[in-house]
């Protein structure tokens, strides 16, 4: 589904990847695993066309996107749930959804998709006139979840959907994620959280330095000694 | 509510002239809205994209140079021995041209200064605004430099069945003032409530998050400057044909000043607030004259301003609506008074 052959990339004059090549079957959780500044983040960027490459190609359901813009990588079906703060504070919970669905133009369609994500989390639902910047933790998180479902995708990129959250709020958001894929939706996930990850992916990569170093199915990367000890802390 | 509160204002606006006699005051009212029509259209821009353009006026001299350059026609050499000539427009002609001509160059300040944005923008629209006052003093063949366009014609309007109606007097000049202004309050209303507004307030409240969702940084901020100059564009050239006469004194810092104090005090981001803080700050000076010296006057004016931002730092507008919602929650008793005081948290 996703083809990403030997990319490079960079920031002015730092080298963040250095040649990464991976594939992404359809209905698949792929996991990056890696320490902070190895490259997940920038891989993601990449993929989103908000880094452009210096080299290599990455290609889509077969189409070409080495060279397309974030709106065009995002029309062609990827979303990405961006590193970071979660929501729009000042808009509500309502205009946060339909600002997911900003690249299309059924309304129809956006008004049956903000209901069914309303219907798998009632709380929104309750809030959705409220400011989205009032919400708790958990609840942005569910909205910002529904949000990047809101563009229709085939493919959503998460980049670190567990950061700053409680622990409660970390097992529910993994829950979710894994519903996507049950429910057809291919994932590709960026996760400090080793073991968590490892547990739930299909195909985990780890990337070290901007490089893929080691790629196999989670269990395998569970077992290897050097993702052991580097990485799950024993 | 909010509609009710709107049209009160608008009756209360169009029925001044009828209680208001004297030609000073009304006249400080007109010179008053086209700052407010300037102010609306930086409000776009700094309320609602976030950029701060600190030459906005350049925007505004330009409209009032080139819809009075159309009305009254030039006569320029050009490198080569080549003239160019051109006979004198209707002043009508010269707003459209004025409205024109400033979105074009908010085109161009957009595009040169939106590829890095916030403090670039701010130094692009400074030094933009600051070479036009050196072209429009300079350039003396063209604009008599100095020296003043004097003799600017008044905006006449065609009228079915009534024919041509110039715009002469206080009171006609006042109508016209507040058909523009409505109609730029309409148009940015209704933008910032668009498809359009929506990227807009997204891009202010987080980059990251809008670019993720589909949203073109560039293109949705250059079309946010190309609107906004071309409002300020259009005061401009009221300006120029009310007063009928312009020199490079338009182009002064004080006057982008001047609007952003009207927007800041207002309150940024409300479709009222630079309405409500232009006509506090337009005002002010009319009604300190008489009771201060001009020392003190200035003083003063700065007081209000203080006071203001310490009383309702949100702006006046964006404060009063907050303090009013929160009041008409705690009658309904069901008052969240953890939502209230969180709302109030800078993002």
């Amino acid at each position: 589904m996703l083809e990403i052959r030997d990319i490079v990339c960079g920031y002015g004059g730092v080298t963040a990847l250095r040649g990464i090549s991976l594939q992404v079957k359809a209905g698949q959780l792929v996991a990056l695993i890696g320490a902070n500044g190895a490259g997940k983040s920038t891989t993601l960027r990449a993929i989103s066309g908000l880094v452009p490459l210096r080299s290599g190609q990455m290609f889509f359901d077969g189409k070409d996107i080495t060279a397309a813009r974030p709106p065009r990588v995002l029309a062609s079906g990827i979303a990405h749930y961006p590193e970071g703060r979660r929501v729009f504070p000042h808009m509500t919970v309502e205009e946060n959804l339909d600002m997911g669905a900003y690249l299309r133009n059924d309304a129809g369609g956006i008004a049956a998709d903000r209901d069914r994500i309303f219907t798998e989390f009632p709380r929104l639902a309750e809030r959705k006139r409220q400011a989205a910047g009032t919400l708790s933790g958990g609840e942005q998180q569910m909205l910002a979840i529904g949000r990047a479902l809101m563009s229709r995708p085939r493919l959503v990129m998460f980049d670190e959907p567990s950061l700053g959250l409680a622990p409660n709020i970390v097992e529910r958001t993994f829950a979710i994620i894994r519903g996507i894929r049950d429910a057809g939706t291919t994932v590709l996930l960026v996760e400090q959280n080793a073991f968590a990850a490892l547990e739930m992916c299909d195909q985990a990569h780890l990337i070290e330095s901007g490089r893929i170093v080691l790629s196999g199915v989670g269990a395998e990367l569970i077992a290897n000694e050097h993702v052991r000890k580097a990485y799950l802390g024993g | 509510m909010r509609a009710a509160i709107t049209m009160l204002a608008l009756a209360a606006f169009a029925s001044v002239p009828l209680w208001l006699r004297d030609p000073y005051l009304l006249n400080a009212l007109i010179t008053t809205g086209i700052f407010i029509i300037a102010a609306m259209s930086l409000n776009l821009l700094l309320g609602f994209t976030g950029q701060l353009s600190l030459g906005h006026i350049a925007f505004f001299g330009i409209g009032a140079y080139v819809s009075a350059l159309t009305s009254l026609g030039f006569d320029i050499g050009l490198p080569g021995g080549f003239r160019l000539v051109h006979e004198p427009w209707p002043p009508i002609a010269g707003l459209a041209l004025a409205i024109l001509v400033a979105g074009l160059c908010g085109y161009f300040v957009g595009l040169l200064s939106f590829r890095v944005r916030g403090a670039y923008f701010v130094i692009v629209t400074i030094s933009f605004a600051e070479v036009v006052r050196l072209v429009a003093l300079n350039w003396v063949e063209l604009t008599q430099g100095p020296l003043a366009l004097t003799n600017i014609p008044s905006i006449a309007i065609g009228l079915p069945s009534l024919g041509e109606l110039t715009l002469r007097t206080k009171l006609q000049n006042y109508y016209l003032l507040l058909a523009v202004a409505v109609v730029a309050y309409l148009l940015i209303a209704r933008l910032v409530h668009s498809h359009f507004g929506r990227a807009m307030r997204g891009l202010m409240e987080n980059e990251t998050l809008a670019v993720s969702v589909g949203i073109d940084v560039t293109k949705t901020l250059t079309l946010a400057a190309v609107i906004s100059a071309a409002i300020a564009g259009a005061a401009g050239s009221l300006y120029a044909h009310y007063i009928r006469i312009i020199d490079p004194e338009v182009f002064a810092f004080i006057n982008t000043v001047t609007m952003v104090i009207m927007v800041i005090s207002g309150g940024k981001g409300s479709l009222a607030g630079p309405v409500v803080g232009g006509l506090i700050f337009g005002l002010l000076p009319v009604v300190l004259r008489p009771i201060m010296a001009p020392e003190a006057q200035w003083i003063a004016y700065g007081g209000v301003l203080i006071v203001i931002l310490f009383v309702l730092p949100r702006g006046i507008v964006p404060s009063l609506a907050q303090r009013f919602a929160r009041r008409k929650r705690q009658a309904a008793t069901v008052a969240p008074v953890a939502f209230s005081e969180r709302a109030k948290e800078p993002a």
